[in-house]
């Protein structure tokens, strides 16, 4: 107790040895902190209620941000919400156009997997979550969502954009969840080229604007402009959503992996608003439906 | 003095709140990496001012809090601002009498030396940054440090902080 100190011992041995010793032993417990924390999963349930702790701080932040949307949506001119409303108008019409051919599609799709034996559910959960507009680390890539586990949220859910995929839920918390985003420079994600299903993973390189592609062989058929879609292995990621474009291909015949760099579809430095979805959604599921007996 | 009890505690809560608050402040990227580590320099004020209020605990949960903020691994600010809050309390009664340039010099050793040991965290958990990133903020943190020092200080008098 530091109430215990007389004002005139100043630099004694006894009261700077009791410092040392709390500085000491709180430096080994740091230390004993980072070593499991870079074993991944041991303090989870730690991390997540101190993310509540600081929920607040976040929250605070975010309070100018959205009271300046908020104000600047209720000012608005007339005129700009008609113009605004006709493009979201046009916008509505062009999607549910596409949409019904998607329909069509889909139901031709399940019947035939249907007679393959494999039924899929091609429904997905989707939750909407907006970003909290507090900063992470310039070198982590991460985002933190105003939903947490009482709206249904989940750790290993899939972020997407209108664009496509931005990332997935990494620790969820009552109130908030965090995302790791694909460009995270820790971050892997399993795709395949939409052109010919050539399989391979995208890895995050710490730069918003580029993915690499390192696993594929100089041979591999791959060409600039070629789209990457989710393969869905893994499980992480429902199948079939698009993430990013060939942007460049290098190839050296003296080593055996091209160097192949993607750009992602999502505007990740934009992002706002985003799609959370359930990845489950998408596994094969036994044709006998035997889990939870839901929606086949 | 020291068996008073203590007296507008909120007011150095308040300011780490506002501290922890700037540090994940969104900021344009070319700003990002000039922004100066304002918890480090909020603690090193109160640990200067009070060091029976503020001491090593403080800086270790504001740190542990700071690494949840900030989604990095848990601990790395904790280890920096713990060899912050001895070094800060090994030097306090020099610095407070110190001159405003040479505390501007002492403030920039004490961030250098945080920056420094995140620096070697991070290239020991495999995520290094350019020098810069590290170098900057020091720069920055010792230069808005007087102009700090004047607004806590204001605080601290006029709510009788103790």
């Amino acid at each position: 107790m530091s109430s215990m100190r007389s004002p005139a011992s100043r630099w004694s041995f006894t009261s700077s040895s009791g410092k040392g010793l709390k500085t000491f032993l709180l430096i080994v417990v740091s230390i004993v902190l980072l070593s499991l924390d870079r074993q991944a999963h041991h303090l989870d349930q730690f991390r997540r209620g101190l993310a509540v702790v600081v929920y607040p701080v976040r929250a605070a932040v975010d309070v100018p941000f959205s009271a300046w949307d908020w104000l600047s949506a209720a000012l608005a001119s007339r005129a700009a919400l008609l113009r605004e409303n006709e493009a979201l108008r046009r916008e509505l019409l062009e999607s549910s156009a596409s949409r019904q051919r998607l329909a069509a599609l889909e139901a031709e799709n399940q019947r035939l997997r249907e007679l393959l034996g494999s039924s899929r559910r091609v429904t997905h959960d989707v939750l909407v979550a907006s970003l909290l507009r507090a900063d992470f680390d310039p070198f982590r890539h991460r985002v933190t969502l105003n939903r947490g586990t009482n709206d249904g949220v989940h750790e290993g859910m899939a972020l997407l954009d209108a664009e496509g995929v931005i990332g997935q839920v990494t620790l969820a918390t009552p109130f908030s969840a965090e995302a790791v985003l694909i460009s995270d420079p820790n971050h892997a994600i399993p795709v395949e080229i939409n052109r010919n299903g050539v399989r391979t993973v995208a890895l995050g390189t710490g730069d918003l604007g580029r993915l690499e592609l390192r696993y594929l062989q100089n041979s591999a058929d791959v060409e600039e402009g070629d789209l990457l879609v989710t393969s869905g292995l893994g499980g992480r990621f429902p199948r079939g959503y698009p993430v990013a474009v060939i942007a460049s291909i290098r190839r050296d015949p003296g080593q055996a992996f091209a160097e192949i760099t993607a750009r992602p579809l999502a505007r990740l430095d934009r992002l706002r608003e985003v799609l959370l979805v359930n990845p489950r959604g998408d596994e094969p599921q036994p044709a006998t439906g035997d889990e939870e007996g839901d929606d086949e | 003095m020291n068996d008073m009890p203590a007296h507008g505690r909120w007011v150095i809560h308040l300011s780490l709140f506002l501290g922890l608050m700037l540090a994940v402040w969104p900021l344009p990227d070319a700003v990002q990496p000039y922004w100066p580590a304002w918890p480090a320099l909020i603690l090193i004020y109160w640990a200067l001012a009070l060091p029976h209020r503020v001491n090593v605990g403080t800086f270790w949960v504001v740190g542990l809090l700071l690494d949840v903020l900030k989604g990095a691994l848990l601990g790395e600010h904790a280890l920096a601002l713990t060899v912050v809050a001895w070094a800060t309390a090994y030097w306090h009664l020099q610095v407070r009498v110190f001159p405003v340039h040479q505390q501007i010099v002492a403030i920039g050793l004490l961030l250098g030396l945080y920056e420094f040991v995140l620096f070697w965290i991070r290239g020991i958990a495999g995520v290094g940054q350019p020098l810069f990133h590290s170098l900057a903020p020091v720069i920055t943190s010792a230069l808005v440090w007087p102009w700090l020092f004047l607004v806590l200080r204001d605080l601290r008098r006029r709510r009788q902080v103790s």
